[in-house]
């Protein structure tokens, strides 16, 4: 029932002959009628379920999650006996000293990559899309819509299909297996373009910038100290979700890196899995350094709330 | 007064300019060159000269390595396993997705904030860590899951031949349900209040009012979620390639990606593997051209 609304005052009349009073249903639930008690049994049940069926949809997405905290504990005896749902020794530091000292540390040099990669590029990727999302939103120039159709292209090329291109491209100018070669084309960014674009027009008034022309600063000068400050919202939501994908990011490493130095922590964890087939003890390894990349990505969209809901709804309503 | 206005415009399209100069460049630099670079070299084919000593020369063949593909078995399975996969999978992620954000945007619904959270988590878990954690949940011995299931009398083996394809689809609506909530339930709000009343008012009850008047309202943002899940779906090779380690019914080459891959790494014929990119490619673009032009013709309809 979809009657919590908050306007009371816009209720027609038609509404009002049928609640005895224009109080806002909030439960969806006006009392009203005979059958008032059937009617409550009747709402207690379908929030009951209503609510159920999210608690339900809940545990299946936590319980993994859960799972891989737990297990985080365990050696190699408390993996594979036992209950998994239940803590079994806590064995964590240990777990995380040997990840500190399987091949000198490299786990910790490819979260450090991987920060510099997530990091880095995201912070010169949004900065990049925001430039062109601003011009595409403030300025005109001939030909504007067309390029921005191709903006709109990019964002529907699967870029896995261009990964192999790119390592075959990087081959031939010999930039594979290097850190470029998965710095630079994770900096494009074609969604972060129409984000920035959406946003640009949601933040900025035109007159703001006519203000500041009035006074006259220059181009550059009024989108640095006018638009951008305004934009900052946007920029920090671009920021986010492009983060995401390149700490995310696996095909593109898989395929253009071989000298594990270079590895990002999703392809360290991915060489350590393959090598958990031959060698159980790695299992505990995987898991363990499974959850410390997951940690900061749980902790940002948890403090970032209201960034990605505002980064998701920009793009649903079109 | 004129000329400053004009000496204006000039200097603001010289900006614009100058802002999305470094965008297109990268744009340029790493998708289009590396597309039409692919092109090129899938008319090429590596040949071995002689008895194999003398190294191997490029010859041009072209469309060869087209025919190649499209003439492979294991190239056509893989958009068969595709196919299958969406058929699986979009109907069981979109339809949840979308029932999820109807029960949190009913009015009956508590703790809004907390479920929202909740169910997006799984999405700021990278994927390949999404597909170990599932994989090992489908481990007989570290699997919680199964001894549940063992211990109410269930077997089931998820890294079965027949029951890898469900497998799959599980990691996929684990890591995407949440996202597509959220950009569903910010399409529910966004539907003005008075339209529900008015059905409201009409005596329509809450599950008639979703389906006859909500769902047709976010009607576009269905319409992106199933072109973006589509292409998505087209990528699929982490969860796969995780899961061969661990079922060998999920070949190399399940889906095209993978076989594209495998072409690359293993067999080092990149002609074939630069085909099979652009022929990947290619499809997704026909695909989602058409999935726009279905979707917005009907809005027009």
């Amino acid at each position: 029932m979809s009657t919590t609304v908050q306007h009371p005052g816009e209720h027609s009349g038609g509404a009002a002959a049928d609640a005895p009073a224009p109080t806002p249903a909030r439960t969806g639930r006006p009392a009203r009628r005979p059958r008032a008690k059937g009617r409550a049994t009747e709402a207690l049940m379908s929030r009951i379920a209503v609510n159920g069926a999210l608690v339900l949809a809940t545990l299946y997405m936590l319980l993994p999650l859960a799972w891989l905290l737990i297990a985080a504990t365990k050696d190699m005896g408390g993996l594979f006996g036992g209950d998994g749902f239940a803590f079994d020794g806590f064995h964590f530091t240990e777990n995380v000293k040997a990840v500190n000292n399987e091949s000198d540390g490299i786990y910790w040099r490819w979260y450090l990559n991987s920060l510099l990669y997530a990091g880095v590029g995201a912070a010169v990727g949004s900065f990049v899309s925001v430039l062109a999302g601003y011009a595409f939103d403030k300025f005109d120039f001939p030909g504007k819509e067309k390029l921005f159709g191709g903006v709109l292209l990019g964002v529907l090329v699967p870029t896995t299909a261009v990964a192999l291109p790119l390592y075959l491209l990087a081959s031939k100018v010999g930039l594979v297996n290097t850190f470029w070669a998965v710095f630079i084309p994770v900096i494009v960014n074609p969604f972060g373009v129409y984000l920035a674009r959406v946003f640009s027009a949601g933040y900025i008034p035109g007159e703001v910038l006519e203000a500041a022309r009035m006074d006259g600063a220059g181009e550059i000068r009024t989108f640095r100290s006018v638009a951008l400050p305004m934009m900052m919202p946007g920029f920090v939501t671009i920021f986010l979700f492009q983060f995401t994908a390149i700490w995310n990011n696996f095909f593109l490493p898989l395929v253009m890196l071989s000298d594990q130095k270079l590895y990002p922590v999703s392809l360290g964890l991915y060489s350590w899995n393959t090598n958990a087939h031959a060698s159980p003890e790695f299992y505990p390894l995987v898991i363990t350094g499974s959850l410390m990349a997951v940690v900061p990505l749980v902790v940002a969209f948890v403090s970032l709330q209201r960034h990605w809901r505002s980064g998701l709804s920009a793009g649903s309503v079109k | 007064m004129n000329t400053s206005l004009r000496a204006g415009r000039r200097r603001r399209k010289t900006t614009a300019a100058l802002f999305l100069t470094p965008f297109y460049v990268l744009f340029i630099a790493t998708m289009i060159v590396p597309i039409g670079y692919a092109i090129w070299l899938s008319l090429f084919t590596e040949k071995t000269s002689g008895l194999g000593f003398g190294g191997t020369r490029r010859v041009f063949t072209g469309l060869g390595n087209y025919a190649d593909a499209l003439g492979d078995d294991k190239f056509r399975d893989g958009f068969i396993a595709i196919g299958l996969y969406c058929l699986l999978y979009i109907p069981i992620m979109v339809g949840a997705a979308l029932v999820l954000a109807l029960l949190l945007d009913s009015a009956l619904a508590r703790a809004r904030r907390f479920f929202q959270l909740a169910l997006f988590l799984p999405h700021a878990v990278p994927g390949i860590i999404a597909a170990l954690i599932w994989v090992y949940l489908y481990t007989p011995g570290l699997s919680p899951i199964i001894d549940l299931l063992e211990s109410g009398g269930l077997h089931w083996d998820f890294l079965a031949s027949d029951t890898a394809l469900f497998s799959i689809v599980n990691i996929a609506t684990w890591e995407w349900i949440g996202y597509n909530m959220i950009i569903f339930y910010a399409a529910l709000q966004a539907i003005p209040r008075e339209v529900v009343e008015a059905a409201t008012v009409d005596g329509a009850g809450p599950v008639r009012i979703a389906v006859s008047v909500k769902i047709p309202m976010i009607r576009a943002a269905v319409a992106m979620t199933m072109l973006f899940t589509i292409i998505g779906s087209l990528q699929l090779f982490t969860e796969p390639s995780i899961l061969s380690d661990a079922n060998p019914a999920v070949g190399s080459s399940w889906t095209p990606n993978m076989y594209a891959y495998s072409a690359a790494f293993r067999a080092n014929d990149f002609g074939l593997a630069a085909a099979a990119s652009v022929l990947l490619a290619v499809f997704a673009a026909a695909l989602s051209f058409g999935v726009t032009r279905l979707s917005s013709g009907r809005r027009t309809a």
